[in-house]
Formats: structure tokens, sequence, C-alpha cells
């Protein structure tokens, strides 16, 4: 029931683009991976340090990044997703 | 420091230690880490944590990491405090958790018994007129130079120099410095750490600054004498760091005291050379801590002339008071897999005297009960914290709850300024009942912190604890995008909107739970065995101890004497007839472990026994298996009778007849180890050989005594004795891997040819005897192992769960390994590491019910083809070939990493609230906004 909710609510993917020059305004979505017991601690504590960087980072935490699959990677990419990260 | 022991009284079983709390000025219960006073404090001192190349403020958090994460205010420091004005924390803090009214308090604990773990302190070289530090501003100590690397330090682990702040090209590291002082420097033993940190510091230096850059090492004897340290100096000198056996005797500031100029001797060289360096790092070595030192007096316990806490061989954590045990720094300088094993060790001293009150002032807490969800449609219930200002202050919150309300699923939204104050956690618990709810998303801080806080809220309220999900709009948001607030809102948004994503496909979790059998298993009856297996016994638990050959003890049976002179074959058939003797302990000699399965807490096997095979349930293994004497095959071994291995020429010292007329004996070190086939330090020969050496000039003062070695290990107070050995006049010759000493036999004598490097000159030494200082080889096992699942690494020895924090567990879960199955160690750390294994052994054994984490691997057999490629990368053995042929999956063993599921080409690996399915629902949440007008909001 929950995830037929999930699949639901899931816009269609954008369709396929060709090459083309990125506007000046552009930067680019990254999305990160993260070992739960050291990149996302890493990601903890450049927070706690007060460090900055740049917004455009989304984590999800995993327990392990052997647990990434090559299915997360390429769906982040097919939706959009300028890069991908995977730190552990 | 908040807390010291000002006094221990009382004896084992029943000590009074009288703790003098200092006044933290901040009430920890009320401290969100929040860092607003640190930030509102005006006044700046020096950080220690940075080794006063850094200021921090008087409220402060000593560092990022500090457990608990909480402040405090240094009421040295602090203005208020000192000078009555000021209070700016107090005003800003938005939990009011400043108590400027907090007073020391000085607390009686009533304890069975006492662990000392004081640490130590690092060698001073300030005054030391040779070192230069203090008067050349770019000579650091290692600990200073520690900071600079970090990249949680001052320059974020941009290397820079103190002088002119630029980044040093040339880094020179100084070896023994405060370590191996017989002269001016106070401390004459080896500080043991200290040329593994430079290599390491040397390595880390490369990868920070560019690569044109050099680092040197000047050094004594490079001691790299731990599980896999010689490989990573080999792969350091590989990489290029330069390693000379110098010590430079002058130390001068360069131009405008900026950099440093060394002067020194290289080996072999008539001329003096000089060279420049950018940077000096002093390796300072350990001293024991002044305070604790004091503590000790004061209570009694023991020191040694080192002013160390005295122990010995076989009782490596023990002090000389009964119920007062030692760990760590303050029993010798040690490196962090030893100090980890030792304080296991001392935690199983303690346990094995209070044993009998084990459990006695345990309490249970008792959760209302849980309410099934079944497949209810998701009702999710938002909290979206403003933790004060360190959210709010950054993000509309305001924005984010009202975006909240137009997710789906999402039933119920509200904004806390903490939604992990107990008052919130108490009304979320009832807005769960009342409502509802059957999912809850925390947007605020970490699930690494606060996951548990609120998983407890979830328990109380009669939820599943694993129907929470967080989204860390505080560390990954608030904090590090303090300048962008509108990107910071809008990536809040999209982070609670993965969140929701995930949360609504969240399942119900039980915990696993096993029940546990309170017996061990210990393979392999030498000191390591044997001391775990009586260790356990004495706490309690039935042992079955397997030995495959005929007798206890293994070769210690052989050994004459640790090298602080203690009897070792005497002390090992005690323990031997204490085994065979004690009702706990079963033991099978001649046998074998011919079959075992299962986990942690329930595991059976079968013992192969002369009697018959012997059906074993436990709960705990401890794999204590040994090692051998390597058999060389060079230096005329086994083809001249004068040449001896240490076990051997052990057995030819007990009967000193035998050596009478002797005019020299010739010791060779490394003989099969740091080889390429054998590229690991043997730990132990160098000790002996200087042990065996004095032992020799002890009967003859004026035997010619000569020890070929590459580096003399005598690491720690082992030291000692190679001082006593070169006053007795034993020659130690340094050779090279490259021009080996080279052995020969002349009418029934042998001749051994050496380059000795200071003179420059080819000796040829007539030995009456040769002493070979072979390598400890790791016994194969591949039958044990494997049944176990237990790994090995490339030379052999097992691979434990981590190389430095869990020294002695091995991977899998409810296994642990002690003694030179190991590693090459002596007897003091092998009975240390025994008895820390049978002290990780106890801590499951004495659970009746072992309750295992419920986010693990799911498997379904449906769609699984038995591809195998989980058997093959599981780290922890869970999945298994089932007898029909299939894989299964033994659900205990799980620890729910998903490695399984990552690799697994038919997806029938699915972990717990990690299912692939929520994973993609998440990325399908961050991009469904991609391509819309108006869409992808934190790139707008």
């Amino acid at each position: 029931m929950s995830q037929e909710l999930a699949k639901k609510t899931v816009a269609p993917p954008p369709p396929v683009e060709n090459f083309r020059e990125a506007p000046p305004e552009w930067e680019p979505l990254v999305l990160a991976f993260a070992c739960h017991y050291c990149a996302y601690a890493a990601a903890d504590l450049a927070g706690v340090m007060r460090l900055s960087y740049a917004p455009n980072v989304r984590v999800i935490r995993m327990p392990c990044t052997g647990k990434i699959d090559h299915s997360h990677v390429l769906r982040a990419f097919e939706r959009g997703v300028d890069g991908v990260f995977v730190a552990g | 420091m908040l807390s010291e022991v000002e006094s221990v009284s009382g004896q084992a079983g029943n000590f009074t230690a009288r703790v003098k709390h200092h006044p933290r000025y901040i009430d920890p219960k009320k401290c969100i880490a929040c860092g607003m006073c640190a930030e509102k404090c005006p006044k700046k001192v020096d950080d220690e944590y940075n080794m006063g190349i850094a200021k921090r403020k008087a409220a402060y958090l000593k560092y990022g990491q500090t457990v608990p994460l909480k402040y405090a205010i240094d009421g040295e420091a602090c203005i208020y405090l000192t000078k009555g004005k000021c209070r700016a924390c107090e005003k800003f803090c938005p939990t009011k958790a400043i108590r400027f009214d907090d007073t020391p308090r000085t607390v009686d604990y009533n304890v069975g018994a006492v662990i000392l773990a004081p640490g130590f302190d690092t060698y001073d070289p300030t005054g030391m007129d040779a070192w230069g530090y203090g008067k050349i501003p770019d000579v650091v100590t290692s600990m200073e130079f520690e900071r600079l690397l970090s990249p949680s330090g001052p320059g974020l682990g941009h290397i820079t120099r103190m002088s002119d702040h630029k980044e040093p090209k040339r880094i020179a590291w100084l070896q023994c410095v405060g370590s191996r002082g017989i002269n001016r420097a106070p401390n004459s033993y080896c500080s043991s750490v200290c040329c593994m940190y430079a290599v390491k510091q040397a390595v880390a230096a490369k990868e920070h600054l560019p690569p044109e850059a050099e680092q040197t090492i000047f050094y004594m004897d490079m001691r790299c004498h731990g599980k896999n340290f010689d490989r990573y100096m080999e792969d350091a000198k590989a990489r290029g760091v330069r390693m000379l056996p110098v010590r430079p005797h002058t130390l001068e500031p360069g131009r405008n005291h900026i950099g440093v100029v060394l002067d020194y001797h290289a080996i072999g060289e008539k001329e003096r050379r000089r060279e420049e360096f950018d940077m000096v790092v002093l390796s300072v070595g350990m001293e024991p801590k002044g305070s604790a030192v004091s503590l000790a007096k004061r209570m009694g316990v023991e020191l040694n002339a080192h002013r160390f806490a005295e122990t010995s061989g076989f009782s490596p954590v023990s002090t000389n008071l009964q119920g007062v045990f030692v760990t760590g720094g303050f029993g010798s300088p040690m490196d962090i897999p030893q100090a980890v094993a030792e304080a296991s060790a001392a935690a199983s001293e303690a346990a094995a005297l209070l044993a009998p009150a084990r459990g006695t002032l345990a309490k249970t807490k008792v959760w209302p009960e849980e309410r099934a969800i079944g497949d209810e449609n998701p009702r999710v219930g938002v909290f979206v914290c403003s933790c004060g200002v360190n959210i709010a202050g950054v993000i509309d919150v305001a924005a984010v709850a009202e975006y909240a309300r137009s997710l789906p699923g999402v039933a119920h939204v509200e904004n806390n300024l903490f939604t992990c104050s107990t008052d919130t956690q108490d009304m979320m618990a009832a807005k769960i009942k009342e409502l509802g709810l059957n999912r809850v998303v925390v947007a605020a801080c970490t699930p690494r912190t606060h996951e548990p806080v609120f998983q407890d809220t979830l328990r109380e309220a009669g939820l599943n604890p694993y129907l929470v999900e967080m989204a860390n709009i505080r560390n990954q948001n608030s904090w590090v995008h303090a300048k962008d607030p509108a990107k910071a809102t809008a990536k809040a948004k999209e982070q609670l909107r993965m969140a929701v994503a995930k949360a609504v496909s969240n399942v119900s979790v039980a915990n696993i739970s096993v029940n546990v059998v309170g017996r061990a298993l210990v393979a392999g009856g030498g000191l390591a065995g044997l001391t775990s297996a009586l260790t356990l016994a004495d706490q309690g638990f039935e042992v079955v101890l397997v030995e495959t050959s005929g007798e206890l003890g293994g070769h210690a049976r052989a050994m004459r004497a640790t090298w602080r002179g203690e009897d070792i074959a005497g002390r090992v058939g005690e323990m031997a007839q204490q085994a065979m003797d004690h009702p706990r302990i079963t033991v099978c000699l001649n046998s074998r472990v011919a079959k075992a399965e299962g986990s942690a807490g329930n595991f059976s096997g079968v013992v192969e026994t002369p009697s018959g095979p012997l059906e074993v349930r436990f709960g705990a293994a401890v794999l204590a298996t040994g090692a051998t004497e390597h058999k060389p095959s060079e230096y005329l071994y086994g083809k001249h009778p004068k040449a001896h291995t240490h076990l051997e020429f052990d057995k030819v010292l007990e009967d000193s007849a035998s050596l009478k007329g002797a005019e020299a004996v010739v010791f060779i070190q490394c003989v099969g180890s740091r080889e390429p086939a054998r590229p690991y330090c043997s730990r132990v020969c160098c000790t002996h050989t200087v042990k065996s050496s004095l032992a020799l000039k002890k009967t003859d003062p004026d035997m010619g005594v000569y020890v070929l070695y590459r580096d003399i290990r005598t690491y720690g107070f082992r030291e000692d004795l190679y001082q006593k050995a070169r006053e007795a006049g034993v020659v130690f010759i340094r050779y090279t891997p490259e021009e080996k000493p080279r052995v020969r036999e002349e009418g029934g004598n042998l001749l051994v040819t050496v380059k000795e490097p200071l003179l420059g000159l080819t000796l040829e030494i007539a030995a009456d005897r040769l002493v070979l200082a072979s390598a400890v080889i790791p016994r194969a096992n591949p039958e044990l192992f494997g049944m176990f699942h237990c790994g090995t690494d490339p030379d052999g020895f097992l691979t434990e769960a981590h190389p430095k924090l869990r020294p002695v567990d091995l991977p899998s879960e409810g296994l642990y390994v002690a003694g030179l199955a190991h590693y090459p160690k002596p007897v003091e750390e092998t009975v240390a590491q025994a008895k820390a294994a049978a002290g990780r052994a106890a801590v499951l054994l004495s659970r009746k019910i072992l309750k295992l984490s419920g986010v693990i691997a799911k498997h379904n057999r449906d769609i699984c083809m038995s591809c195998l490629a989980c058997l093959r990368f599981c780290p922890y053995g869970s999945p298994y070939i089932a007898p029909d042929g299939r894989i299964a999956h033994n659900e205990v063993k799980c620890a729910g990493c998903g490695i399984c599921a990552g690799i697994c080409p038919a997806k029938a690996f699915q972990v717990h609230n990690y299912k692939d399915s929520q994973i993609l629902a998440m990325i399908d949440a961050l991009t469904e906004d991609i391509g819309r007008p108006g869409g992808g909001t934190a790139r707008a």
C-alpha cells in the first residue's frame, strides 16, 4: 500500500535531452551516497566545525557504500542529477 | 578535565573513590551544542587541543567529536567568573543552559574494582637547547604537527609553518626526542610509537603537499614492530620518504629565523653535512602522566624506575594492589591496538573479581506494548526543529513546515523550538497516539546522535522504533550554509521531501534475539589459549579447551624467561595443571575441532578426541592457534651443528658447561623476517637476542658477543636491556638487506663476514656458536579458519575486526583471537590479549538473551538464483549454502551492511528500511522538480 503511494506521487522522468551549453546561472545538482560510519559522520563534523560548502549537495545515508546498487546511480542520472558522489 | 579522582580507599570488592567534579558552568542536560555561547564569548585563550597553535573561546567545545557533545566554560578564563562582568553567553544561550552558580562537587563512589587509565603526557622539549624548540619558530613537536595535518585542525589540513605561514616543502622529523636518552634527556626507555607516527605523518604530509615536497626522517632504529607496520614503512620509502639512520647534532634557525638548518654526520662519510629544511618536527615521546603518578603514590600503587605503573609478564594489567588494574599508556608506552587490548584485559580482570555481583545493579526499562500498524495508509507526523536559532536562524522553518503539509502521506506538521527537549517529546508521543500517526519524520540534527532519542519517543508512544526517519537540516544544512538562507531553505524542503518519501515505506522491524549458550570454545592450548580458558572459567563460564598436541603449554614450555627474568616454563606448567584440574574446563588433548557452525551466542560443533567425537554447544570461541619458529634455509642452518635458532639456543644456554671455552657467539637478526617473502617484523627476536647476549656475558664477561642487526627493536622498557647489553660489551653491527652477513665453514669452524658501516671495514668473526633470530610463522589452519569464516592477512595472521579499535574481535561476532595467531608478540602482550579475548567473550556469554539490531538484510529465496555472489562478499558469513544446495541466510549473523543487497543481481536481498525501492523513492523525490518550470529549487 505505502509503496504504491510512493509510486503514484513520482513524476514521470524528463525527456532525453540533446547536448547544449550550460546557461551561465546553471549549478549542478550532486547526490552523495554516504556511509553512515564514515562519510556521513564527516559531513556531520563539517557542520559541528561550521565549515561551509555549496548547498547543491544532497546526502542519502547508507549503512555501507557496499549497499549501493548500480540502479541507484543510474536512476539518479536518469532523473537529472548532474553528479553522484559515493563516499565511504 | 572536569572530573578527577582525589583518593581511593578500601580494598578489592569495596573501594571508596572520592571524585571531584569541577564546575562545567553549562547544564549538559540543556545544552544542545549550538555553539552560540562560544560565538558570543569575547574571551580568547590558547586552544590546548590544538597544542596552542590556535585559539578557542572561554566558552568552548574541546573538539568537534567530543562525547557528549556539550559545551563548557573555562572558569579560569571566563571574564565574568574572573572579573565579575560579561554574561554574554547567558544572554544568548537559547536553552538557558548557562549556570554561573555551578560549584565544584566532591562525590564518593562505592566501587568493587579500580582501573587506572589516565593516559600519558608527551615529552616537552622546551629548554633542551639542542632541539631549538621554543627558540626556532619552525621547530614544532609531532603533536603540533598532528594538528597542522588534521582536517579538523586550525589549518583544516593545509600545512603551514609557524614563521611565515608558508607551505613547507622540505620537512624533517627527528626521532627519539625525549626517548632513548641516556645523556641529558630524561627518559631512557623507548616510547614505542614514534617511529610509526613519524612515518604516518610523512606519508600524510606527502598527500597534503605538492609532489615536489620532500620528507626526511632522521632515526636511530626504525621500530616498526606492529602488525603491517613494516609494509607501511617500506611503502613510505618507495613513495619517496627519505630515512636516514643519523642523529643531527646541531639545529640552527635559517635566515631571518625562517626554516631550520641541520648539521649531521652521515654514516660512512668523513665530512659534516649541512642541510636546510623548511620545518623540523620533533618526534616527542611518551611520559607517565604527572597527575596519575601522584594519585598512584597516594594510593600506594607501585611504580617502576621510569614512574610508570609496575606490572609483570603474567599479570600485565594488575598493579601491586589487589583490585586495582592499569591499562594503556600508564603501564608502558604503547600503541592503540595494545592499549585497546589491555583495556579489555583490565575490564576482564575487574569482571572476574566482581563476578559474584554481576548484574545486581542492572535496571530494565519496560516499554508500552507496540501497536501493529499492518498495512495502514501512511499517516506521517512531521516535526521541524528550530533548534533555537541554529536551524531557524538560517532556514525559514515556518516555510519548511508549511511545505511539509503538501507532501503525500503527511497527516500532521509541527514546528518546535527544540524537538529533542523532554516536554516536546512527551507532546510528540501524545500526538502520535491522539492522531494515530504511524510514521514520524523529524527534520532536525543528525540521526547519528538523535535517532536513538526519537526511537525511544516512538517506543513510548507504542510505535515500532524503526518507523522514524530524520532529515538532517542542521549539521548538513544550516550549519554549513549559513551564508545562503534561501538555498538552505530550499535544500531543507528537498531533504524533508526525501525523508518523507522514504518514511512512508518504512516497516515495523522486530529485533532478533538469540538464547546464549554460556560456554566458550578455546582452540589452542598454548599460553594464549590457557590464559583465555582460565580467565573465562574464573569468571564462572564453562570452557572446552581443544589442543592438537598431547600437552598444554605450547612453545612457552620451551622458553626460559621473559625479558624481565620471570620464569616462563614453570609458570605455564602451573597454568596447564590449573586448567586440567579446573571443574569448569574440559581439556581435549590430541584433539581437533572437526565441525563448527552457528553464530554469536549459539554455536555448535564437534571436537574429535582420541575417545571419540564430542558434541559441543558454545556461545563464543577464542582462536589461539599460535605460531611456529621458522627453520632457516640460509647461514648454514641445518648444515652445521653450531648454528641454532633462538629456541634451540635457549636449550644450549640451560647447560652453560657446553659453552665453556667459547670465545665468540654471533647473533644474526631478521632471519626470515622483513624479507620479500615475509615482509613483517617478528617483534620478539631483538629482545630475545639482547636477553641471550646478556646471559652469555654473565657466564663469561670476556666472551665476544656480536649482534648483526638491521634495526634493534627493543621497544618500551626493553630498551633498558639493550642499554645493559651495550654496557656489558655486546657488539652491535648494523647490516643492510643488500649486504647481508655471509657465513662459511672452514675446518669445522663457522666464519661470519659482515661489513661494519661505521668503520667501513669488512669484519670476519670466528664464531663458536651462531644464533639465528628466525621468524615467527603463523600456523596455517585453513580448515578451522574456514569453519569460522575467518580471514587471514597476506602473511597468514588472522585478520581482526579493526586493526586499531577492535584488536581481539574477529570480524564475525562471537569470535575472538589471542596470541601469535594474531601477530608475533611477547609473553605480557599475549597474556593481555588472551585476557582481553576472554573478557570480550564474557560480555557476550554473561547475557542470557542476545538482542540484535533489526536492520538486517532479508533474503527472498523465491527469486534467488544462488549465484553465490553474496556468499563471496559478505564479511560476516551470514549467507550460506543450505542442505538443499541453495543459498539461505542466517539473519543472526547479519550486520545490516547491505553489501549482499548491492551485489545481488536478482535483488533477492533487501535491507530493512534501506530497500532499493526506498532509495529510489528518495532519488525520485529529490528530482521531481527537475525540468519543471520553477523547479529544481536549489539550482535557481
